[in-house]
């Protein structure tokens, strides 16, 4: 018999998984720049403008103009910068943006990388991304993208704590850290009705790891003039705008995915079932980033007390004491989910 | 086991790519014509002086180092949440006196005013 060539058995699943890839990136670039027009569009309306309406039907071509623009505008290198740092952070910001997408499930069996310990390579993925921020801001060399450096890195190692309490809570409740196994634990009941205090802290501890509104202090632009990005220019800046909405999209879609059932539909009776679960992930997603949007049309930006005792003194103490309770909870009530047959 | 995190292998060198790409594709569409003022730091109205890396205030480096002790509770509380099940009351209650440990060192931070900002 003949063993299978060399490149047949590794080169195939390299070209299949490169294929895969491009299906989850391109749809996603397309949402990002969809995603930005429909911020732009939707705070107009919040404040009585009609908002981009000049290129293309609706102006829906604006972010296409927008990054035609960006094409063509010089890259600025400062000379007290660390070159190549310099442009290592926004491509590794960008990069970090992307991969978590690889273990979003988009409906059962409809996955990337199905890999165990998905929840856990999210968490991983979402912490490392401090990083691109931090080697901004120190290569800029720049004292304003230096402060702002360091307020988002230490907004966002705040906010992380949270969150990673509240992902232990939902998988206690799940008994595995595989994201197709959070949906399908989901089937009768979703976790945002025994969670819902979870789902707050989390919702709000995204705007804050995303650096929304009100959480926006590190790019305040009225004193950082947009912190630790300021010294950026032309597409390398555009690859951390990119970025940004791209990770918006992705907490937004985890959100879904851990509180909202996924890629279920809300009964699982004759019309609902008639959607495909892509678009009912699609569509729970997209409400969340609607939440996004009306978040910044609405909140005044936080102070940095304030925002330092949200995640200490309030999101901490409260979601350790929710995870104990739930814990307690399911061992004295025998809830606990068995394990997954794998 | 490892062949289903080849895709992400390979994902990430494509997302490298890409990003790579669209800075050499900026690097060459765009003009170059740098000046001194315009490659140096962004200062509001005047010649920026002295350099940028300058001290810092102690309290980033608190919150780090806190931040630091709660992401290595959450990470020996992952594995313990997969596996409460097996573990019983016995997980349950060992865990509950190692988040004790960790709450008294909280309280006792938040009474320092290791937590104070002001």
């Amino acid at each position: 018999m003949f063993d299978t060539p060399f490149w047949i058995s590794y080169g195939l699943p390299v070209v299949h998984s490169g294929l895969w890839s491009l299906v989850i990136i391109l749809p996603l670039l397309v949402a990002v720049a969809l995603l930005t027009y429909v911020e732009r569009k939707v705070l107009s309306a919040v404040h009585l403008r009609r908002g981009p309406n000049v290129v293309g039907p609706f102006g829906l071509f604006q972010p296409l103009a927008d990054g035609l623009k960006m094409l063509t505008k010089e890259t600025i290198i400062p000379t007290n910068a660390n070159r190549l740092l310099f442009l290592f952070a926004p491509i590794l910001t960008f990069v970090l943006s992307l991969i978590a997408w690889a273990v979003i499930p988009f409906d059962q069996g409809v996955v990337l990388a199905d890999i165990n310990v998905g929840l856990l390579y999210f968490f991983a993925i979402s912490s490392l991304s401090v990083y691109g921020i931090i080697i901004a801001g120190w290569a800029s060399n720049s004292k304003y993208a230096f402060l702002g450096a360091l307020r988002s890195a230490a907004q966002m190692v705040s906010y992380e704590v949270s969150i990673g309490f509240v992902l232990v809570s939902v998988l206690l409740s799940v008994g595995s850290l595989n994201l197709s196994d959070i949906v399908m634990a989901q089937k009768n009941l979703w976790f945002v009705v025994p969670h819902f205090p979870l789902l707050i802290i989390f919702f709000v501890s995204m705007l804050a790891e995303t650096k929304r509104t009100p959480f926006d202090l590190p790019e305040g632009e009225s004193e950082l003039v947009a912190g630790y990005f300021v010294e950026y220019s032309a597409l390398t800046f555009g690859l951390f705008f990119l970025a940004e909405y791209a990770n918006l999209i992705l907490m937004s879609a985890l959100t879904a995915i851990l509180f909202l059932g996924g890629w279920l539909p809300p009964l699982n009776i004759e019309p609902f079932t008639w959607v495909p679960g892509p678009i009912w992930l699609a569509l729970k997603t997209s409400l969340f980033l609607l939440l996004f949007i009306l978040v910044r049309a609405a909140v005044p930006r936080y102070r940095y007390d304030q925002l330092m005792r949200l995640g200490w003194k309030v999101f901490l103490p409260f979601s350790l004491i929710w995870l104990v309770g739930t814990a307690i909870v399911l061992v004295v009530m025998g809830w606990l989910p068995a394990l997954p047959a794998s | 086991m490892l062949a289903t995190y080849l895709p992400i292998l390979v994902f990430i060198l494509l997302a490298t790519g890409l990003a790579g790409g669209i800075i050499v594709a900026s690097l060459l569409v765009a003009p170059r014509a740098p000046d001194k003022e315009k490659l140096s730091p962004y200062e509001c109205g005047f010649e920026p002086f002295d350099d940028a890396r300058r001290k810092f205030d102690i309290r980033f480096y608190l919150v780090a180092i806190l931040f630091i002790i709660f992401d290595l509770e959450v990470a020996f509380l992952f594995p313990w949440a997969v596996s409460l099940n097996t573990t019983g009351v016995a997980g349950l209650l060992s865990m509950l006196m190692f988040l004790g440990v960790l709450t008294i060192g909280f309280v006792y931070e938040w009474k320092k005013g290791a937590l104070e900002w002001h």
